[in-house]
């Protein structure tokens, strides 16, 4: 993958705006991966949580909002938890939903989920469900 | 007949949990010329010592064995006692039985420990046997210290040393002191302005009645040995004469013709009648005389004409001095790797692409542009900077294979006077690791970056290409897997330090050691970090490699207290335990010469009546030999014995076994 790099992209207006939802400053990552070596589900996510850190510090907002690591993670904390600068990955994309959630378009739609599994899935699961990936 | 005592030491347990140490006080009482032996549990306690003492005087000893652990621990203890007791010092001996015996055998049986103890304690008694007492060589010490090189650690060590009382003459090759420090803007971690830590020490320096500044000079020639070298100096010709000059600067502003600052680094010019810069130590001009019309062409003198007290002096010449001193100090510091090395990267191609130092010289209030950030091409300010560190560090085929170790913080600090100065500029920095190791050193990096918003990508540049008026910087960021392309306005590459042209020739003449890069070589890594293999000669600064600031003062300063130490009484004690000729069957072919890792063989003529030479030999010089035994090994005549281990002690001891 190649990047062009500026000032715009590192300072552009989405990642501002997921910085400024998520209350997280990218700067303060380091990069050591800690996040993602804790992550109970990284190895579902199309980008692991420490990388998509370091897209939103290379600005490059659409490769984060194109991939399924913020539908993956189940905002346990672990991130949060090891994080040795204080960094809630989980936080990020936590804002990342938010915003994606924001334009109207819902992740999952109820009218596409099968009538079985709506019948033996547990109550509490689906309603997290639709308050995760609903708008 | 000789009179020796024999003490086995018990070590507690350590000893005599596998060595019948009563067997072998028994056993060793049946050698001839052994008229007493003993055994006691520590010997080296001090009722053990009374008892070595109390046994020379009873049984009239007139030497000793003590077998007991390596004399590493307590030769220098034993030879001591011996000394209070009335017998040289150098007829006592040790036998290890400790580490070498006792704790490699577990046989509680104590069979096999008792066997190698007796063995280890009858060899060395053999070996005493044919021991001669010695004395320590005293050396006088001439108390003046040569400074080589006045950048920090030089100018730290000359004051130290000044301080303490010694005189110190300070050799320095540029016409003023400051060294590289003196071009530095700020310095790291504290952000403090370089110029204005570094003049006071300078203008100390100058003042200082106990150094003598030799600027615009360099050192030819090294001969003597610790306590007492003789250096030759040429001081180069300034073409001004020192002691009518003001410093008031009529002649530069006047003088005509331009030449590139070597001090700012060919961003500026300056005249051929210069000082490097505007504080500079002394503040008395020289002429590039390569460069210089009048002395060249005998046409222009313009200089001599305006110059008020007529210090301008066309017709002189280097002068050659000799100097006595006892310490030198090497301080000859570091340069940047040259630009050849940097073809993709562009350096010395494209314009707006400098190094570090540049870099310095733009951030520095005193440089070029007055400490406004402005690319070289047009002059603009630039509104991006990609600074590339490990440009020829780390690098082993095209560059060097250390680390330069100060890049990533001035790197760090350059992102932050770069964000300080233009507000609104990005600056990206490629790295390979960051090294902050230092006190306060990471969180001035971590401020780089979270507070300065320095954007910080890991992995090499590996093109730097022009287009439309922007550098363009092909790199990579192994962090995010991808390959990243910045069009920036200027580009600071972190050149690796190497070690000055001509550290090598130097090194030669002082006859110390220097490495694959030619940085110098300090004695032990860890515990010798500033002395070299000749003694009397010490080493600062980045001489050695890379260091920071704080490291290179730290080392001046532990070079002017080793200095200190060399010249705090009127005569040096040395080991006696020297190399020695045999005048008889030396047969002068040298190899002993060049085998000395020390140099202390000097090659002597003996001359007869009529002043005919007839016959040459080599000489150890007692001052400068450290007993290392190579030469022994090295001589084809067997000429050459080790006092305290010759051939006859070494032969006596495995005869006996």
């Amino acid at each position: 993958m190649k990047i062009k790099l500026s000032k715009s992209d590192i300072d552009g207006a989405l990642v501002t705006q997921i910085s400024k939802v998520s209350g997280e400053d990218f700067k303060q990552c380091y990069q050591c991966g800690n996040c993602s070596g804790g992550c109970p589900v990284s190895y579902a996510m199309d980008i692991p949580p420490s990388q998509i850190i370091r897209f939103l510090q290379l600005g490059r907002f659409e490769l984060v909002m194109e991939a399924n690591s913020m539908w993956v993670c189940v905002g346990c904390l672990q991130c949060y938890s090891r994080c040795p600068k204080g960094v809630s990955a989980a936080n990020i994309l936590e804002a990342a939903r938010q915003l994606s959630l924001r334009k109207g378009t819902d992740h999952e739609r109820i009218e596409d989920l099968p009538v079985s599994f709506l019948k033996t899935a547990p109550q509490q699961a689906i309603v997290c469900g639709f308050r995760k990936f609903v708008s | 007949m000789s009179r020796i005592g024999v003490f086995i030491c018990q070590c507690g347990t350590n000893i005599a949990d596998t060595v019948d140490t009563e067997k072998v006080a028994e056993e060793m009482k049946k050698i001839p010329g052994v008229v007493h032996t003993q055994d006691y549990k520590f010997m080296c306690s001090s009722p053990g010592q009374k008892m070595l003492k109390e046994a020379v005087k009873k049984h009239r000893l007139d030497g000793m064995i003590v077998s007991a652990c390596s004399p590493h621990m307590h030769e220098k203890t034993f030879r001591r006692a011996c000394e209070s007791a009335g017998i040289n010092p150098y007829m006592c001996e040790i036998a290890n039985i400790r580490e070498q015996c006792s704790w490699v055998h577990h046989d509680k049986t104590k069979e096999t420990g008792t066997v190698k103890s007796l063995d280890l304690t009858r060899m060395t008694i053999e070996r005493l046997k044919k021991n001669q007492p010695l004395k320590p060589n005293k050396i006088p010490v001439n108390k003046r210290a040569l400074i080589i090189g006045g950048g920090i650690a030089g100018i730290q060590a000359a004051l130290d040393i000044a301080d303490g009382g010694r005189e110190v003459l300070l050799v320095e090759k540029t016409p003023s002191i400051g060294g590289n420090m003196a071009k530095l803007s700020e310095t790291f971690p504290t952000m403090d302005c370089s110029q204005c830590i570094l003049t006071p020490k300078m203008v100390e320096a100058e003042l200082h009645e106990n150094i003598t500044l030799m600027t615009y000079s360099e050192v030819e020639k090294i001969e003597g040995f610790i306590g007492n070298f003789r250096v030759t100096i040429r001081k180069k010709a300034r073409y001004v004469n020192e002691e009518l000059c003001t410093g008031c600067g009529d002649c530069w502003d006047k003088c005509p013709f331009k030449q590139d600052s070597e001090f700012e680094h060919g961003l500026k010019k300056r005249k051929v009648i210069y000082t490097p810069f505007p504080q500079s130590v002394p503040n008395i001009p020289v002429i590039d005389a390569p460069n210089c019309a009048m002395l060249q062409k005998g046409k222009c003198g313009v200089c001599a004409k305006v110059c008020g007290p007529k210090a301008v002096d066309f017709e002189q010449k280097d002068i050659v001095v000799e100097e006595k001193v006892g310490a030198i100090v090497v301080a000859t510091g570091y340069d940047l790797m040259p630009n050849e090395h940097f073809g993709e990267y562009g350096y010395g191609r494209i314009k707006d692409v400098i190094n570090g130092l540049q870099f310095e010289r733009l951030a520095s209030s005193s440089g070029p542009t007055g400490g406004k950030i402005l690319r070289p091409s047009d002059g603009k300010e630039p509104q991006s900077i990609v600074f590339i560190q490990c440009a020829g560090s780390r690098d082993e085929k095209k560059g060097v294979s250390y680390c330069s170790k100060i890049c990533c913080m001035y790197t760090a600090k350059h992102t932050m006077l770069y964000r300080h100065k233009v507000h609104d500029g990005q600056s990206y920095v490629f790295y390979m690791d960051i090294r902050s190791g230092g006190k306060r050193y990471e969180e001035f990096v971590r401020g780089a970056i979270e507070k300065d918003g320095a954007m910080y990508l890991r992995g090499r540049v590996s093109r730097v290409y022009e287009k439309d008026g922007k550098v363009i910087v092909q790199g990579a960021d192994t962090l995010s897997d991808s390959q990243v392309e910045i069009e920036a306005d200027m580009v600071v590459l972190a050149t690796a330090l190497v070690s000055r042209p001509g550290a090598d020739t130097l090194a030669q003449k002082l006859g110390i050691g220097y490495d694959k890069h030619k940085f110098y070589n300090e004695y032990h890594p860890k515990l010798k970090p500033v002395e070299t293999v000749t003694a009397g000669i010490f080493l600062a600064g980045t001489c050695l490699g890379p260091m920071d600031v704080p490291e290179s003062v730290a080392q001046g300063s532990a070079a002017a207290s080793k200095v200190l130490v060399l010249t705090s009484s009127d005569e040096m004690i040395k080991d006696p335990t020297t190399a020695i000729v045999n005048d008889f069957t030396c047969n002068a072919c040298w190899d002993c010469v060049v085998a000395c890792p020390y140099s202390a063989i000097e090659k002597t003529d003996i001359k007869d009546r009529e002043g005919n030479v007839i016959r040459r030999l080599a000489h150890v010089n007692d001052g400068v030999c450290t007993g290392c035994g190579t030469c022994v090994a090295a001589c084809r005549s067997k000429a050459i014995d080790l006092k305290g281990y010759t051939d006859e002690q070494v032969y006596a001891a495995i005869n006996a076994f």
